[in-house]
């Protein structure tokens, strides 16, 4: 049963600063399946984060179509939660009051549920024992953390993950990667992962699907075979690297026919 | 660079251990935890010392300055005659009035501008005029409308705290973080949903640093409204005191608002602490 179909998406946008059209992103078909964790790589200004908007509902498209279970995307929704790259948690509300904030907006649970699946996703991500701290007061790791429990509690059919270990130092990333495969195993969610980590996303997806830049287009899709659970010395498999490296030239072919190094610099590991 | 390395390598490593002991504030000697008091106490003190000995000594004009007993024994009198309460409850309670008008009207007027883009073009172009307008050139034409009395007053009060309350709530509403806001939309949070949640939390910030301005704008206004016209108050005070050559009464008044002016901005500023637990230390 497929969780999330994207079909045939084109998006264009209007530079208001130099009056002409950018296609963003060209004829993307693609299928998530449930359960599945599908990765999306590729350079900057691929379009994959506004793959990830228009899959969020936070921006409007005109061609083709994005259904979740069947339903076409018009506007966010309560079967889609997001965690961001930046960990955008209210400073003011303490970290189990911000894992409660989106059940709250979308109002789906009362009260007792709220609160019992607070303390249930605040234990799942491992922050137990800081519910009534402040953001401020945690690191960037355990912010994100606390991101993905806001998302994970709000009960999603499709999990989207926008970059999410980006800002983070490269020790605590890996770690993060770790965790989340963790997590996921026992949440089993359909997620939708955007990264420009070649091996973050090799690392975590069951496919990692490789854009090409300006205008985005879906370049192939590589299905990672390894089995799960997965741990962090996978990354040193002979064959982890080898599909690793695949798609890292298929990336740079990528930024020589466009001409850019800047993308494949982004790229770099 | 080589200070940090010479750091980490003097360092135990056990010091970051999550396990360790938690750190003890070291101690320090009484100087060095109150040495603002000590220093700035002693300043205080002998000034007034210093003060007192040339005024006792007869070499200062009492029609130019007074003394510091002299402004004592004028306190106490006026104390025990009650009309020194009766000019502070008046000043007071004009203060009080216009305030809590500028704060209530401030705040709601400003979130609605910073709220609806329409609202803020209606109103831009007067709010500009009379922001950028000196207050105290508008205290002619109150007098004509409202009378010398306590309205007047109440006012100028009104008039100039206002602004700052409204505009440090329109910025407040304005700079709501746009991150914020993508993920209360993700999460299909409705237009009031983001209000309450984001944008007015975000704000109050904002509006507790109008208030601080408020406070002192609002205070220099009960002053300004006072020396205008009416015969009542503690600006009436300074201004009957410096028309008299009553130096002793001028120098009472000052100070009578300058230590309303420190006791009101310390409350402001324990109010914004207390609303910004939140925020990271600095």
């Amino acid at each position: 049963m497929q969780k999330l179909e994207v079909e045939h998406l084109t998006k264009r946008y209007w530079l208001e600063r130099y009056e002409h059209e950018v296609l963003a992103l060209e004829d993307i078909s693609l299928a998530v399946e449930d359960g599945e964790f599908l990765a999306i790589v590729g350079p900057s200004g691929c379009g994959k984060t506004t793959l990830l908007n228009i899959t969020a509902g936070l921006l409007p498209y005109d061609e083709g179509a994005v259904r979740i279970d069947g339903k076409k995307v018009q506007g966010p929704g309560i079967d889609r939660a997001v965690v961001f790259q930046h960990a955008s948690l209210l400073p003011w509300r303490t970290i189990l009051g911000n894992i409660r904030y989106g059940m709250e907006m979308q109002k789906r649970f009362n009260e007792a549920t709220m609160q019992e699946r607070a303390d249930r996703f605040l234990k799942l991500v491992g922050l137990a024992g800081f519910g009534h701290h402040y953001p401020s007061e945690l690191s960037g790791g355990m912010q994100q953390r606390a991101n993905l429990a806001r998302a994970l509690a709000a009960d999603p059919v499709v999990l989207l993950m926008d970059e999410p270990f980006a800002a983070l130092d490269a020790q605590t990333r890996e770690f993060m990667q770790a965790e989340l495969l963790k997590i996921w195993a026992q949440a089993r969610k359909t997620v939708l992962f955007i990264t420009h980590q070649i091996n973050e996303a090799v690392y975590l997806a069951d496919r990692v699907a490789v854009f090409s830049a300006r205008p985005g287009r879906l370049k192939r899709v590589f299905r990672i075979p390894f089995d799960r659970p997965r741990t962090l010395n996978l990354k040193r498999d002979p064959r982890f690297l080898e599909i690793e490296d695949a798609i890292w030239q298929l990336i740079e072919e990528e930024a020589d026919r466009i001409g850019v190094s800047s993308g494949a610099e982004a790229m770099a590991p | 660079m080589k200070a940090q390395a010479m750091a980490t390598k003097t360092e135990p490593l056990t010091s970051h251990r999550a396990t360790s002991q938690p750190a003890r504030r070291p101690r320090q000697s009484f100087y060095r935890r109150h040495d603002g008091l000590i220093l700035g106490g002693s300043a205080v003190v002998l000034t007034i010392v210093i003060w007192q000995a040339f005024w006792s000594a007869g070499k200062i004009s009492p029609l130019f300055l007074s003394g510091p007993s002299a402004i004592v024994k004028q306190f106490w009198e006026t104390l025990r005659h009650g009309t020194l309460l009766a000019d502070i409850r008046f000043s007071g309670l004009n203060f009080l009035i216009g305030f809590g008008i500028a704060l209530v009207s401030g705040v709601v007027l400003g979130v609605i501008i910073g709220w609806y883009r329409w609202v803020r073009l209606l109103f831009d172009p007067f709010l500009n005029a009379l922001y950028a307008t000196p207050r105290i050139a508008m205290v002619p034409m109150i007098i004509i409308w409202f009378g010398v009395g306590m309205w007047s007053k109440v006012f100028i009060v009104f008039l100039s705290s206002f602004f700052p309350v409204l505009i440090n709530t329109v910025g407040g509403i304005r700079s709501v973080d746009a991150d914020l806001l993508k993920a209360a939309r993700a999460f299909c949070a409705s237009d009031w949903q983001i209000f309450k949640t984001v944008a007015i939390p975000g704000s109050v910030p904002f509006i507790l640093t109008g208030v601080r301005q408020g406070v002192a704008l609002g205070l220099i206004g009960v002053v300004v409204g006072e020396m205008f016209g009416g015969s009542q108050g503690v600006g009436f005070m300074v201004a009957y005191g410096g028309q008299t050559f009553a130096t002793d009464t001028l120098f009472l008044g000052v100070m009578i608002i300058a230590f309303a002016g420190i006791i009101l901005t310390m409350l402001a500023e324990k109010l914004e602490r207390r609303f910004s637990r939140w925020r990271p230390e600095r």
